[in-house]
């Protein structure tokens, strides 16, 4: 390559002030036969003293940027430098200047809090007399004062991250870099972390480079870089992106028609950007040329379209459909209202209890989600959703308690009754060593489809995701997207009555997102019921209902307005879902203090 | 059903094929333990070296050391011309044996007296000592009846008449090799079932099975039979080199070879399924295959005869299944056995074979479902 050999046309002079200035940096990566571009030609730069956002889904090139910056890779053409020092060229003075917290930080798990900084001060070279005052400094901000004596393994997802964070800072960097530390943590530790940051930057001086894949948070940074697919989409505050799309932003009702149907009726409309159900609404994005009087999806006379104010998300979103070109709908228009939400209850826990020796994962929880809903199980990491749902699926025993899922305890239940649930795990779980089409073949055997219907449906699920020019594709190689479809395929292969979601849609960019969300409700539509588990607040609003889970109890269930609706306060007229799953937390620990004293 | 057995045990195939790494463990552990135990393993001695402390200097004394350095057994390094170096030799392990022939040697044969000659051996390994004893007293009984014949003596009153069965030279490649057979095929079966159900948990296809209407028991066999083809077939390639390659004779029917082969690796399967269902990583898996592997071929008689062992340990290789697999195979390659004569070794294996896979079964319904 050419271009490789020669410097970046652009390359700027190495500015000693400016904390990171990134070069036409290209990077690729072999998985399996495919050769991946991780990076392709980013040029950036960041200023002093300000929290900088890289942002993008799993996949866009975050992680190998960070290490890049932090000399832990080499990149194939471009440069580097942090505060006008090459990285390649001097990766040790660099490293002397930043610190670095990777995804899943390195705590010794078998060590208490204290011992952990202690190790890490050790590593850093921190001077003994130096350490008592940074100790107490980073103890303070971190809130982990009380717990010097915990092993680390027995910290909750949040202080563990914060203990991450404290362990990073125990020499000050210049530049601090935190790689996605909010993924999978509760709202109020998140809350918190961002706190820290906002401190450090504001008193210390840092300069903080942070990459997340949850947009929203886009919003609490000085400056953004957005990633996809390795190539840098856009740069810049994060309020210029919002106010692009001032304007463009709609709330859209059609009072007594399904909200599915209404979204399903605009998403492939001419001048739609984007259309997602939000609540009992459609949110309704439209191009720049485009006014909502002109919208008039086939069907629907009586629309309510009211103004919404932007979000970051939406250009995002617009970012993406300008580049790749899609349009908002995905798949063809579901036939409307086949099976209305009929009273009966599909799934059903009734005082559901599931203990791990001491300790309580599900601490005595009851729902029941009726035909065609989509239910969804919120909570962090270690709220007890996985568990609650592993033992709907019949895969854990329940401690005690009563369940149902159409009409079986799945763990007694015969094959035929687990015949009618398809189920999708964490993390897209096929295998890896098969093909697509093996995998395709697997699952219909297993399902005990005729050798005709098999036919049918595996030519279905190619058609239906577009999988068929990857049929040979070894699937672990495929990107994270195309798992997801298959995932999906591979557990709608028999035409199951219930589906069971578990983190479906984590790590996969927006409009991956989006068109999965369109499947499902579609699904949801034909009668399917569907119950899903998240800790994406915002994924929340696609559920009809939903319980919101932390500590192994329901601290709250009902639709997301309405959840919504009980945080609205004088100061808080337009919660989010976050901030009404916050307002819950902290009603929850008021009382349980109030109980204690 | 047969659909979705099939099913089960194409995708075993599959995942055990398309991986780089699976296909290894099934052809490079064989490869490797074959050389080296076909060529490198060997309980025959041979090019001894030793040194010769001849005070006699006679004709008969000479032709007695000829007759060791003749042999194939041993090798001459080093003629002593007094006693003092023999303790060097030894220590230093230069020689491993002292040839040290009497002053009266001679005298002694010539007026029909016993004539001494002292053998001195390295005994810091016993095994190899004796072995070497043995040799040197077939070489001296050899001489003394050649020196009778010659010389008009008495020959001895008794005389052994030794003749080996079935192995008549007593290679002991014919004892290793067809050994490797139960060896490979335990090693390989024993990786490739004990990872397979650790490695659906790690990538949490498991779950993903085990919702759907395969019952346990239908994944417990289609986790079995690849297990057991695959078993077999590295018994078989193996049997094919010891016979083609290191021309070991095959003289038993194989009907009843194949008969112990199978019985062996349904046992063998059984206990991998146990590891697989107890381990919930395949490190565990894995570590899990070696504690039981490297006892179990210590305690098969594969290369120290059990009835060495002390009791107790004796009836605790009664439920080693290799014990059982190492008779047959090694039977049915030396020697024509019937099935009558090979039946408490099937029977014993059965059991096991029951017993492990019901006990798999149990673990595996008691840990999944």
């Amino acid at each position: 390559m050419v271009v490789a050999a020669m410097p970046a046309p652009n390359e700027p002079e190495p500015d000693s002030a400016k904390p990171l200035v990134i070069a036409g940096i290209t990077r690729h990566f072999h998985i399996g036969k495919r050769l991946v571009t991780a990076l392709d030609k980013v040029s950036a730069s960041t200023a002093p003293g300000l929290v900088t956002g890289l942002i993008g889904p799993d996949g866009a090139g975050k992680t190998t940027l960070m290490r890049l910056i932090a000399g832990l890779l080499r990149a194939d053409a471009g440069s580097i430098h942090v505060f006008g020092t090459d990285v390649r060229a001097a990766p040790l003075v660099v490293q002397g200047m930043i610190s670095y917290m990777p995804q899943r930080f390195g705590l010794y798990e078998d060590l208490t809090v204290g011992e952990n900084l202690d190790l890490y001060a050790d590593l850093q070279g921190v001077a003994t007399a130096a350490r008592a005052a940074r100790y107490a400094e980073l103890l303070h901000m971190t809130g982990l004062a009380d717990f010097t004596a915990r092993l680390a393994g027995r910290l909750s997802g949040g202080m563990k991250q914060k203990l991450g964070l404290a362990c990073t800072l125990i020499r000050p960097p210049r530049l601090l870099l935190l790689d996605e530390p909010t993924v999978g943590v509760d709202p109020v530790s998140r809350r918190e972390l961002w706190q820290i940051v906002d401190h450090l930057v504001r008193k210390a001086g840092m300069s903080v480079l942070l990459s997340t894949a949850y947009l929203d948070e886009a919003e609490r940074c000085d400056e953004v870089l957005l990633l996809h697919e390795g190539q840098l989409i856009g740069s810049g505050q994060p309020g210029d992106f919002t106010q692009a799309m001032a304007g463009r932003s709609f709330q859209v009702r059609a009072p007594g028609r399904s909200k599915r149907a209404l979204q399903a009726a605009l998403a492939p409309l001419a001048g739609v950007t984007d259309a997602v159900i939000q609540g009992e609404a459609v949110r309704l994005v439209l191009d720049a040329h485009t006014l909502p009087a002109t919208i008039s999806p086939p069907g629907f006379d009586d629309l309510r379209i009211t103004p919404a104010a932007p979000r970051f998300e939406d250009r995002f979103v617009d970012l993406l459909r300008g580049k790749t070109g899609a349009t908002a709908a995905v798949m063809p228009v579901a036939a409307e209202i086949i099976a209305p939400v009929a009273a009966e209850a599909v799934i059903e826990a009734v005082h559901l209890v599931k203990q791990f020796g001491a300790f309580t994962a599900v601490d005595d929880i009851s729902f029941s989600v009726r035909r065609g809903e989509i239910f969804g199980l919120l909570g962090a990491n270690g709220a007890g959703k996985s568990t609650t749902f592993r033992m709907l699926c019949g895969l854990l025993p329940a401690t005690s308690g009563h369940l149902r899922v159409d009409g079986y305890d799945l763990r007694h239940a015969t094959a035929t009754a687990r015949g009618r649930l398809g189920y999708m795990a964490q993390k897209f779980s096929l295998y890896g060593d098969l093909s697509v089409m093996q995998n395709l073949r697997f699952f219909a055997a297993a399902y005990g489809l005729s050798r005709q219907r098999r036919a049918e449906r595996i030519g279905w699920a190619l058609r239906e995701f577009e999988l068929a020019p990857l049929a040979d594709a070894t699937s672990r190689d495929l990107p994270l997207g195309f798992k997801q479809r298959m995932a999906l395929a591979c557990a709608l292969m028999h035409e199951p009555d219930v589906l069971f979601l578990d983190e479906p849609t984590s790590g996969v960019d927006p409009l991956a997102r989006r068109e999965f969300w369109q499947r499902i409700n579609a699904l949801a539509e034909r009668g399917v019921t569907v119950l899903v588990t998240t800790h994406f607040m915002d994924e929340a609003e696609y559920c009809d209902r939903l319980v919101i889970m932390a500590q192994g109890r329901i601290l709250a269930a009902g639709t997301s307005e309405a959840l919504k609706q009980a945080a609205r306060t004088a100061s808080q007229p337009e919660p989010s879902m976050e901030d009404a799953f916050i307002a819950l937390i902290m009603a929850d620990s008021a009382k349980t203090t109030g109980q204690a004293a | 059903m047969r659909a979705r057995l099939f099913a089960l045990v194409i995708k075993e195939f599959l995942a055990i094929l398309r991986d780089a790494k699976s296909r290894m463990v099934l052809i490079g552990p064989p490869l490797i333990q074959l050389v080296i135990f076909g060529y490198a393993a060997s309980f025959d001695l041979n090019h001894v070296p030793f040194a010769v402390y001849d005070q006699d200097q006679s004709v008969a004394s000479r032709d007695l050391v000829a007759d060791f350095a003749g042999s194939r057994a041993f090798q001459q390094v080093a003629v002593l011309h007094g006693p003092q170096h023999i303790k060097d030799l030894i220590d230093s392990r230069q020689v491993e044996m002292v040839l040290d022939i009497d002053p009266r040697f001679s005298r002694d044969l010539l007026t029909n007296q016993p004539a001494p000659v002292q053998v001195i051996v390295d005994g810091r390994n016993s095994n190899t000592a004796l072995v070497i004893l043995g040799y040197a007293n077939t070489i001296i009984a050899d001489a003394s009846a050649r020196w009778a014949a010659s010389h008009g003596g008495a020959p001895p009153p008794a005389q052994l008449q030794t003749q080996a069965l079935f192995n008549q030279n007593l290679d002991s490649h014919w004892f290793i090799i067809p050994g490797i057979v139960a060896l490979l095929t335990q090693v390989v079966t024993l990786l490739v079932v004990g990872l397979s159900v650790a490695r659906e948990r790690e990538a949490g296809t498991f779950d993903q099975i085990l919702v759907t209407p395969l019952r346990p028991f239908d994944i417990l066999l289609g986790k079995s039979l690849p297990g057991l083809i695959i078993g077999l077939a590295e018994g078989s390639v193996i049997i094919l080199a010891a016979h083609f390659w290191f021309r070991v004779p095959l003289l038993g029917g194989l009907v009843q070879l194949y008969t112990g082969l199978f019985l062996f690796t349904a046992a063998v399967t059984g206990i991998g399924l146990m590891i697989s269902s107890l381990a919930a990583t395949q490190q565990q898996a894995l570590l899990g295959a070696f504690l039981f592997m490297v006892p179990s071929i210590i305690l098969s008689g594969f290369a120290t005869p059990i009835a060495n062992m002390p009791v107790l340990v004796q009836e605790l290789t009664l439920l080693n299944p290799m014990r059982y697999a190492l008779v047959v195979i090694r039977d049915c390659f030396l020697e024509q056995p019937g099935f009558c004569t090979l039946l408490p070794q099937y029977l014993a294996m059965t059991a096991l074979a029951l017993f492990s896979l019901a006990a798999a079964g149990w673990l595996f319904r008691k840990r999944s479902v």
